[in-house]
């Protein structure tokens, strides 16, 4: 067994917490999601621990249930965007020549838009749906991991072993999944760590621009946006996702380095 | 100068094509989507006359590139077109607002970048000792918190809690440049702290990077100070990474504006687009996206041909 670093452990423990928080959110939760049950913004008492949100629903029940749809839709999203552009990417690299001209310029041009700009852009004709969400999402991220799947699939193209599988009379099919996919998934499930982190934010900056998740639904970035105008008065409530998305974000940060530098490690490099 | 100079006009001319490719790719975006933009404009409870009625008033009964060019020529003119919710020429409503975003961009990168290499120095100086360990959790912590929540926790301690500042960032004309700078204090503080976290970091692995030369390790052997050697020979080398690193991150500002806009109800073009884009005002999203995405083209071409400039090797051909 393979001794885990503290941080590592620390990062594991919290995302485990998130994910299972997520999964068993009408377990958990003490009301229910869009139940008005007190006054507005109450503060935090036995029967709210967290107080209450601007239409007096349980704040801890709505960060519950936001963080069930934030990190649904975030996760969603990044299985997406990984198919997709890991795909993509390893196509590129095996085909070479012209395919792979053709994809890598489409993909300069794509990124050569802020991504939260372009999403602006088809989201001011696409009705605002959670599928639509996740497409447009997972499609403008999948082009940051199709220049990582193919930069590592251009140097695993080349080695023996592939030179071997093909000799074998093996086809496209098997040298992707059998010869590249195998050898490029460390640096690649480190990555998706940082991809998740970003698409939590992105899900939660949308979402308080009113272009994201629509209400009743919560999300962590709709509480912030709901809960907006108590700040003035000094209501702290919409603050309180901020430490639901850093501590998320910090957890998935610390595994993601663990795994790099694990990885790294293997291949000689420096730790 | 003459290689450099042609790879700089090479990389003009590749600006203006991707420009290009980009306006066609917005245009895009808005118009060729599967589905009626008129349509989803007007909603599902829409009369025919009105969706009849908009679809003329769009052109969209014209072939989509018919419509694409005579939109891109009335662009390159100066002409946006109106806006569709309230019929004004979008043109002039962006001009003031663009001003008071450049200004409010213009702030932040003032203050953000010379912090930034000074911070990046320093972590360099005092590597894996604690200036270089608080550095990096602050960077951690701030790039895991979106923008507009490190905005609004600075709005809830700073204008809430000590006063100091109003919540509110409105600017117009007829105020002072004091008043104005002490208006958006706190927005340029939250996309300062955006911005500082990315630059800083990279700053640091940029001349950490110039640290592991032979000519490092001989300066230090001469008996330079740590110091010295980072200013006198790891800087001067590093200067090219870095300013790559400050271009892109003003890049980056850009896209952070429309956000902190929101949520300091700036008066700028963030909050413009944000608003038109959920009244599904879609010659105005055009507008907007179309100059945000050229204002990064262009921040990212200067920052390649600076780092052509910068080359020796280019600037002096045998």
């Amino acid at each position: 067994m393979m001794r885990i670093p503290f941080a590592a452990a620390v990062g594991l423990t919290f995302t485990a917490l998130y994910f299972l928080a997520a999964i068993f959110a009408p377990l958990l939760a003490p009301y229910g999601m869009a139940e008005v049950v007190g006054d507005v913004w109450e503060p935090s008492s036995a029967e709210h621990w967290l107080g209450t949100d601007n239409i007096g629903r349980d704040l801890l029940t709505r960060l519950i249930y936001g963080g069930r749809t934030t990190i649904f839709i975030a996760t969603a999203a990044t299985v997406l965007s990984f198919t997709t552009g890991a795909i993509l990417g390893f196509l590129a690299a095996v085909l070479g020549g012209w395919a792979d001209q053709v994809m890598s310029r489409a993909v300069d041009l794509l990124m050569s838009i802020p991504t939260l700009i372009f999403a602006l852009v088809v989201l001011s004709v696409m009705p605002v749906t959670v599928p639509m969400l996740i497409l447009v999402m997972g499609l403008l991220d999948s082009t940051r991991v199709y220049r990582l799947a193919r930069a590592v699939a251009v140097d695993i193209n080349v080695m023996d072993f592939v030179e071997a599988a093909r000799l074998r009379g093996e086809g496209r099919g098997w040298v992707i999944f059998r010869e590249i996919l195998p050898n490029a998934l460390s640096p690649l499930v480190a990555e998706m760590g940082m991809r998740f982190i970003f698409m939590v934010l992105f899900v939660s900056t949308l979402s308080f621009l009113g272009l994201g998740v629509q209400p009743p639904s919560a999300d962590w970035g709709g509480i912030v946006k709901e809960n907006k105008d108590g700040i003035v008065y000094g209501i702290p409530a919409a603050l309180l996702p901020a430490v639901a998305i850093a501590t998320l974000a910090i957890s998935v940060n610390l595994v993601a380095d663990w795994v790099l530098n694990r990885t790294t490690s293997l291949k000689g490099g420096r730790g | 100068m003459g290689p450099a100079l042609k790879l700089v006009a090479q990389r003009i001319a590749l600006g203006l094509l991707l420009l290009l490719l980009v306006s066609a790719l917005i245009f895009a975006g808005t118009q060729i989507l599967p589905g009626d933009v008129a349509q989803s404009i007007l909603g599902q409870s829409a009369t025919p006359e009105a969706l009849a009625n908009l679809r003329q008033e769009l052109g969209l009964n014209d072939p989509a590139i018919t419509r694409y060019f005579s939109w891109l020529f009335n662009a390159l003119q100066g002409d946006l077109g109106t806006a569709l919710t309230n019929g004004q020429d979008i043109a002039q409503s962006i001009g003031g607002r663009m001003m008071n975003t450049l200004f409010l961009a213009f702030w932040a990168a003032v203050i953000a970048v010379p912090l930034a290499i000074f911070l990046g120095l320093l972590a360099v100086r005092y590597r894996d000792r604690w200036p270089d360990k608080l550095i990096s959790a602050v960077t951690l912590a701030s790039i895991s918190i979106p923008e507009f929540l490190i905005g609004y926790v600075i709005m809830y301690f700073i204008a809430v809690r000590l006063r100091w500042f109003p919540s509110v960032a409105m600017i117009n004309d007829s105020m002072t440049l004091g008043q104005k700078l002490s208006a958006i204090a706190m927005p340029v503080m939250v996309l300062t702290l955006v911005v500082l976290a990315h630059m800083m970091r990279m700053t640091r692995a940029a001349i950490l990077n110039v640290m592991q030369s032979a000519y490092i390790e001989t300066a230090e052997l001469k008996g330079l100070n740590r110091f010295q050697v980072i200013f006198r020979h790891a800087f001067p080398n590093s200067i090219a990474p870095i300013v790559n690193v400050v271009m892109l991150n003003l890049a980056y500002l850009v896209v952070g504006v429309v956000v902190i806009e929101v949520v300091f109800t700036y008066p700028g073009m963030g909050q413009y687009l944000v608003d038109h884009v959920s009244k599904r005002d879609v010659p105005v999203v055009q507008a907007c996206g179309l100059i945000f995405a050229a204002v990064y083209i262009g921040l990212n071409m200067v920052a390649d041909i600076v780092s052509i400039l910068s080359n020796p090797r280019l600037r002096h051909p045998k």
